[in-house]
């Protein structure tokens, strides 16, 4: 049985691939997810804006006061050198590159052209095999046109892709008038693959306390079904590849992923619920339905049940919004 | 030929350079201004520098200055190259262990900041007042009077003591040249080799104690043998002179620079002398060159080598021609003959036959207190005269015994080629890193010489720095202030309500004005006297919105960038384009380590700079009618008016010695005549969203949030914009009740709004208390504030003093100190003072919490409408536990003598009377308030009893302690530096002495005042001076320590975590009758964290169980309970949770994220380990049956 696939040019033993979260921030759980039969492994994200947050805090209370009393002229012994940027993820990298033999896929997530390109290069230079981008953003000004943010997306893939030899793939979001009309600019502009999707955490109200308050919840399965109607109507109009992420949790999942025209299936929520060990679960699982259904390889099913190999394309479209509605009678 | 390397560093660095580079074994301890060598030692030795055989030096802190001497002296013995560095009341306390470290003859030399003792006050300040105080130990005293010979004399000091065996003290002028930035040469290794000789090197740890050649020192002797054997040094002592001039002459060879025991300058024929040390000797020796090349004749005699004291040297360095000298002193010996030099010029005169020379002795510059040109013209013009002042003074207007010289202020000798630029600014401004970058780009980066010198005032909110920076072709010889500058900065606009600092400007000057007015507008806005300077002088006159810039550029508050961009722009020291390339060099060499972010806003502030500066034409004529505002308001007493006034102006050095209290006894309650305006916003009260909790006040560190309740009928007068409301709650019916803001008070620090539970129900982004721009409101609310004080204040005995809610209606007796904002010491204090202070006695260490409490000009200590207040006092820092008992003997005694004399004199005063002050229970307010009407009726008797003719000695001496009777409470407040390290043996023995004492422990967990040096309570993890590889020891439990002895009433303390338990403790200590020890947490800005925020840390300090709430009562031991109750739950988040928000331990994790992890694992099991034992310990039975 054939579970390879290959996802930005990388050939895949197989195509589950643990997303970026903070599990891999230990080397022990990067080893763990290779021993589980994970594929690759997209790193925990480097966040540009925690790094400058970082940089000016620490220069901030470095300074703050500093030279304004004639007893303390300074309130901290400065060490001659720090890794107040982006060592430690690099770092990080290089050390999981050395302990398993899976690609390993950086993730960055930025704010500004200079930090994407300098991180991009560094992140490569560490011996990271891919890199995806996750711009992150959430427009909150009335004033910003909707084709300016499409051309932000545009130029950072651009200005990366200048600068990196690595393949990349765009996290996207599915905020877009036209998803298609971004995933196919996209791929025109060089994307590697594309990830779908980028599952922004919603802000919770704490009415106690009249705040707001950030609450993490994990996905659950019902959360695939956006990315897996924008994967089966995307499969087979766009050149690179595709990943879908956010409410993979069980065998049947990672199955739709793939059906739907998916290269590679990310899970992250279901491997801090279950554990890393799920990885084999799902492997295991994926195995069996595939003996049971008598499918040969994974490339069988990629795409099998996308817009433009099952009998109804509709179902992907409002029709099928009208049956849903439909089906509650 | 050898390459030096030429650094602009200060004296404190070129003094630690050497003494690193020559020793194996460095011990230390912080005390200002010496601290920055023990800094660098440990810096050097952290970053892995080895000595000049190298092997990296050792460095450890002690717990004191006398543990420093100790260590040294063990070292010492055995084998050790070993050093130390102090200053003060801190070499004072090495003086046991330097007589013994001389008498056997031991090689060392310690490099001493020169400090001011304390005596009537304590001054950081520099004078020799500490190295003369130790001048009779056996020590070799050189002196260093410039940056460039603290460097040469700290190895030539070093080379002679090896080869004498005389130990030395290598001394300095304490911030004049300890902390003056200069550009010198830096001796390589191989000059140090060259000096350093290595069988010397071998003999002195030959002569160390070995168990492989045993000997023993340190015997007892005895009549017969002491004196022979004190004698036995003399040879030593007679060639210490030689050696140190082969030294020097040795030296000379190496680096071409030739000294001199005794070095004269001055013309060779010279008739009058000036005989002086320090680094005013150089700027003697440059008005001699002065006053020379216009026709006179004098010189000036350098001492470097005071002890021992050279006679032959001195006779042989002193011109034939001279008739009169002056020995100028820097310290004064209240009753001696003379002072120092003065005793020591003469012996030598005298012994050489030259008794026909006439010798005047004098003082000068006690306390850095300057010493200019004009200064020293005065003492030369003196020995002209037939009958010269002999003990004169220089440089102050003595009215008092007249020994002062009067001086032209007016007379300089500054060259016309040196640049001198004057900075006004805030320490939270950045200025004066900023003029130090200057300093090293003009320094390091052109052929010109720089200087650099830094007055602070002494608070540590909104302190003024004064930056004087001169720049030139020849190096800087001019050790005093800049009295002529041509280029003034005023980095913050609110200097020109409160100084007039073009006086100081040349003809011709350049001003540059920070300020938001716009350049069209700005003329306008200017005092009249600043018109006036602009013009009549003829001066340039620039302006930039500085804080504008750094808000775009994200620089927050920080306008260092830009207003060093703005000097280097319109100074003309350096062509422009070639300045702008060297500030941004500058900022990347000093902040590329930070990080690149830090890097391009410091550069995009640079550009941005440029396109915003702007020159205004400076009109013909005067249109200002702003006059400068009076220091204090015309309403503020006699003293303030005559005295603090003129402090707070800047015209202190021009009080005379009349107006200055003869014993150091100061009023109190002055700080609210000195209004800094320092809040750009103030907080402003909601009434309608209050819900009366009291927490706003009490953690506001300056007490500038105040609350009253009054009956309606007060509010007759009340400006329209006064806000009150209904007061909520049963005590105080129909009242009313108002929260509000001394506006001109507050230093905005937030943590008021911070800590407010209530919101807006609309808007919760407001609270019942916000933020709003103060100069729009200002003058409302003070007139609002004034309103509120006249308001009577609550009666003590209606308040519960357990409930916040309630004991906040109290008027805190301690205010608008000068305490950093957002301070987490002060509200301990400030708590302290509304519950008792109007019969609290503090004895305070010195620390953070004695400089703004006792710094001059103005004290926080408050009085209350009877005039009753805290008295305080700060005697050292190593002895205030028992300076604070000796109080409560001195109560615990009169109060047992009024005791007496009431029961002796019963019958005559009566046997009703007597009993009520005999037994009034004055556990409460109630109590309190009877006792002291008891008192007045006691006083009222004894009056009509003196009257009616049945005085006597006794009821005199009644009458005048009666007061006691009324119960005074000992609160002994100090940092952690105090109670856990320098004065723990004290404080140990204080709590066992069962005197009822109260301690309160500040604790910032480092050495606040100083720097933040590592103390024993510095927590594992921390990073921290002299523990930069993060604290490895867990943090000293002192409160486990004190609730050994059973009888003392422990409580540890966070009011951010939970302030009803702070309130518990503090009353619980007070009326415990014994030693009571309370642990504070007290956030600090030494953490690196936000000050606004900060009582979040407390909370989250708490929460993980790293700083677990506790009462330790006695009493309850007594009664068969558990004396032990923890006060807060078991850890519930992990420890991570609470550091990770401190740059103090985050530092650890950017530097090095491996020991980061590993300490932070042995900090939670810390953590751990002592909730377990605490938690058993609260669950022992201490019923009487489980005793039995």
């Amino acid at each position: 049985m054939d579970l390879t696939t290959t996802y930005m040019g990388l050939p895949l033993k197989n195509p589950i691939v643990p997303s970026a979260s903070p599990l891999s921030r230990s080397l022990d759980n990067i080893r763990r997810m290779e021993d589980a039969g994970a594929a690759a492994i997209t790193f925990y994200s480097l966040f540009e804006e925690q790094i400058e947050h970082d940089q000016k805090m620490m220069h901030h209370f470095l300074d703050y006061t500093a030279y304004s009393s004639a007893e303390a002229l300074t309130y901290f012994p400065e060490p001659t050198e720090y890794a107040a940027g982006p060592e430690q993820y690099l770092k990080q990298i290089q050390r999981a590159k050395q302990a398993v033999s899976v690609p390993i896929i950086a993730s960055l997530n930025g704010v500004s052209d200079g930090g994407w390109i300098d991180y991009a290069t560094q992140i490569q230079q560490a011996g990271a095999d891919a890199l995806e981008i996750n711009l992150y953003f959430v427009p909150t000004d009335p004033r910003t046109l909707s084709a300016a943010i499409e051309q932000v997306y545009l130029d950072v893939l651009a200005n990366v892709k200048r600068n990196v030899s690595i393949p990349v793939a765009m996290k996207l979001s599915p905020y877009f008038t036209s998803v298609p009309r971004m995933a196919h600019a996209l791929d025109l502009a060089g994307a590697d693959a594309l990830v779908l999707f980028n599952r922004f955490y919603q802000p919770d109200l704490d009415i106690e306390d009249l705040t707001v308050a950030p609450h993490l919840v994990l996905s659950n399965s019902h959360e695939m079904r956006l990315p897996l109607r924008w994967i089966a109507i995307l499969y087979g109009h766009v050149r690179c590849s595709m990943a879908l992420t956010t409410g993979i949790h069980t065998t049947e999942d990672a199955i739709k992923g793939l059906m739907a025209g998916a290269d590679v299936i990310n899970i992250a929520s279901a491997l801090l619920q279950h554990g890393i060990g799920h990885i084999s679960t799902l492997l295991q699982g994926l195995q069996q339905w595939m003996e049971e259904h008598e499918y040969d390889s994974v490339e069988m099913m990629q795409g099998s049940l996308s817009q433009r190999n099952v009998a109804e394309p509709s179902a992907f479209e409002r029709a099928n919004y009208m049956r849903t509605l439909q089906s509650y009678k | 030929m050898t390459n030096r390397q030429i650094v602009t560093i200060d004296g404190n660095e070129a003094a630690a350079y050497i003494a690193h580079k020559t020793n194996e074994v460095i011990a230390i301890y912080p005390i200002t201004p010496s601290s920055a060598m023990g800094e660098w030692a440990d810096q050097w030795t952290a970053e892995l520098k080895p000595n000049i055989w190298g092997t990296i030096p050792l460095v450890i802190e002690m717990q004191s200055e006398g543990g420093a001497a100790g260590a040294v002296h063990g070292a010492l013995q055995t084998g050790s190259l070993t050093t130390t560095f102090t200053a003060s009341q801190g070499l004072l306390l090495m003086i046991p262990n330097m007589y013994k470290i001389a008498g056997e003859l031991t090689s060392t030399v310690f490099h001493v900041a020169a400090r001011s003792l304390a005596a009537q006050g304590l001054s950081i300040f520099g004078d020799h007042s500490d190295v003369m105080g130790v001048r009779q130990t056996g020590w070799s005293m050189l002196c260093s009077n410039s940056v460039q010979e603290i460097m040469d004399m700290a190895l030539i000091a070093q080379a002679a003591t090896l080869k004498a065996r005389v130990p030395f003290i290598h001394f300095f002028d304490g911030f004049r040249t300890s902390h003056e930035v200069a550009k010198i040469e830096q001796l390589t290794d191989d000059d140090i080799r060259a000096m350093i000789d290595d069988d010397l090197v071998l003999a002195h740890r030959g002569r160390g104690l070995t168990p492989d050649r045993p000997v023993m020192r340190g015997t007892a002797q005895n009549p017969d043998v002491y004196f022979q054997g004190r004698e036995t040094v003399n040879p030593f002592y007679l060639q210490v002179p030689g050696i140190v001039q082969e030294a020097m002459d040795r030296f000379a060879q190496i680096t071409g620079r030739q000294y001199k025991l005794f070095q004269y300058e001055g013309a060779p024929d010279a008739e009058r002398i000036l005989v002086i040390l320090g680094s005013a000797a150089e700027t003697a020796e440059q008005t001699a060159a002065y006053l020379n090349s216009h026709g006179e004749k004098v010189g000036v005699l350098k001492v470097h080598l005071m002890r021992p004291w050279s006679s032959e040297h001195f006779m042989a360095a002193l011109p034939a021609s001279v008739k009169a000298i002056a020995t100028l002193d820097r310290t004064k010996e209240p009753g001696a003959a003379g002072e120092p030099l003065y005793q020591d010029v003469i012996t030598a005169l005298m012994e050489a036959g030259r008794g026909n020379v006439r010798v005047i002795g004098g003082r000068y510059g006690l306390s850095s207190k300057e010493w200019t040109p004009a200064m020293a013209k005065a003492v030369f013009d003196e020995l002209r005269k037939d009958k010269p002042k002999n003990h004169f003074t220089v440089g102050i207007n003595d009215d008092v015994t007249f020994t002062s010289l009067d001086f032209d202020p007016t007379f300089s000798i500054e060259s016309p080629r040196v640049v001198r630029a004057l900075f006004f600014g805030l320490g939270s401004d950045g200025t004066v890193g900023a003029n130090k970058n200057s300093i090293k780009i003009i320094g390091e980066d052109t052929p010109n010489y720089a200087q650099g010198y830094f007055v602070y005032d002494s608070k540590k909110s909104g302190a003024t720095t004064v930056s004087h920076l001169r720049f030139g072709p020849e190096p800087i010889h001019q050790p005093y202030l800049i009295e002529k500058a041509n280029f003034v900065a005023v980095h913050q606009s609110v200097f020109l309500e409160r100084y007039d600092v073009l006086r100081n400007a040349t003809p011709g000057a350049v001003f540059l004005l920070n300020t938001y007015h716009p350049r069209e507008a700005v003329w306008d806005k200017l005092p009249r006297v600043y018109q006036e300077h602009l013009i009549n002088k003829g001066m340039k006159f620039y302006v930039i919105d500085a804080y504008d810039v750094a808000e775009r550029t994200g620089m927050g508050g920080r306008i260092n960038t830009i207003m060093q961009t703005c000097f280097f722009a319109i100074s003309g020291v350096l062509p422009r384009d070639e300045a702008i390339a060297s500030i941004k060099y500058a900022i990347k060499k000093t902040y590329g380590k930070r990080g690149e972010t830090v890097v391009q806003q410091n550069y995009e502030a640079v550009d941005q700079t440029l396109a915003n500066l702007y020159e205004v034409a400076v009109p013909d004529h005067i249109s200002s009618s702003i006059e400068l505002p009076p220091a204090v308001p015309a309403e503020a007493p006699d003293f303030v008016q005559k005295v603090t006034a003129e402090i707070i102006a800047g015209r202190g050095d021009l009080l005379p010695v009349s107006a200055m209290p003869a014993d150091g006894t100061f009023p109190t309650a002055t700080t609210q005549w000195e209004k800094r305006n320092l809040a750009l916003e103030i907080p402003i009260w909601d009434p309608d969203v209050c819900i009366q909790c009291g927490k706003c006040a009490l953690v506001c560190p300056h007490a500038t949030i105040r609350i009253k309740a009054f009956p309606p009928e007060q509010l007759a007068d009340a400006p329209d914009s006064f806000r009150a409301t209904p007061y909520k709650g049963k005590e105080y019916p129909d009242w009313l009740y108002s929260i509000q803001v001394a506006p001109e008070d507050c230093t905005g620090c937030g943590a008021c709004v911070y800590v407010c539970p209530a919101k807006n129900k609309r808007e919760p982004r407001f609270k019942a208390i916000n933020m709003e721009d103060q100069p729009p409101i200002r003058e409302r609310e003070a007139a609002n504030y004034d309103f509120f004080l006249s308001i009577p204040d609550i009666d003590r005995r209606t308040v519960n003093m357990k409930l916040v809610k309630s004991n906040q209606l109290l008027r805190p007796l301690f205010e608008y100190s000068g305490a950093c904002a957002g301070c987490g010491e002060t509200p301990y204090i400030k708590l302290v003072t509304q519950l008792f202070g109007d019969r609290t006695i503090v004895a305070n260490a010195t620390g953070c919490s004695s400089i703004y409490s006792g710094n001059l000009p103005t004290t926080p200590y408050a009085q209350d409408s009877s005039g009753r207040g805290p008295a305080w006092s700060n005697s050292l820092f190593e002895d205030n536990a028992e300076f604070g008992l000796g109080m409560r003997l001195t109560l615990d005694k009169r109060a047992e003598f009024a005791r007496e004399l009431l029961q002796q004199n019963a019958e005559l005063i009566g046997n009703d009377l007597t009993e009520a002050l005999l037994h009034t229970d004055q556990h409460d307010e109630t109590g309190i308030y009877e006792q002291r009407q008891h008192v007045a009726t006691l006083q009222q008797r004894l009056q009509a009893l003196t009257a009616a003719g049945q005085g006597s000695a006794a009821l005199r001496q009644l009458a005048d302690i009666a007061d006691v009777l009324v119960n005074k409470t000992v609160w002994i407040f100090g940092g952690d530096g105090w109670a856990y390290d320098i004065g723990y043996g004290g404080l140990d023995h204080v709590l066992a002495s069962e005197r009822n004492v109260n301690v309160l422990v500040l604790d910032t967990e480092v050495y606040s005042n100083t720097g933040g040096q590592a103390s024993k309570s510095t927590p594992r993890a921390a990073v921290a001076k002299f523990a930069a590889s993060g604290k490895h020891s867990a943090k000293k439990d002192l409160a486990m320590m004190a609730m050994n002895y059973g009888n003392v009433y422990v409580a540890r303390i966070a009011m951010g975590a939970n302030d009803a338990q702070t309130v518990r403790a503090i009353l619980e200590a007070e009326s415990y009758d014994g030693p009571s020890l309370i642990i504070a947490y007290s956030h600090c800005i030494a953490h690196g964290i936000n000050m606004t925020t900060a009582n979040d840390q407390q909370k989250k300090a708490v929460d993980t169980g790293y700083w677990p709430l506790l009462r330790y009562d006695p009493r309850l031991a007594d009664e068969g309970s558990n004396p032990l109750q923890l006060d807060s739950k078991a850890p519930k988040i992990p420890l991570q949770d609470y550091i990770y928000n401190e740059t103090r331990y985050t530092m650890l994790l950017k530097s090095d994220p491996k020991a980061a992890a590993e300490l932070l694992h042995e900090a939670q099991a810390d953590v751990k380990k002592r909730w377990h034992l605490y938690e058993q310990l609260a669950t022992l039975d201490y019923s009487k049956d489980a005793a039995h």
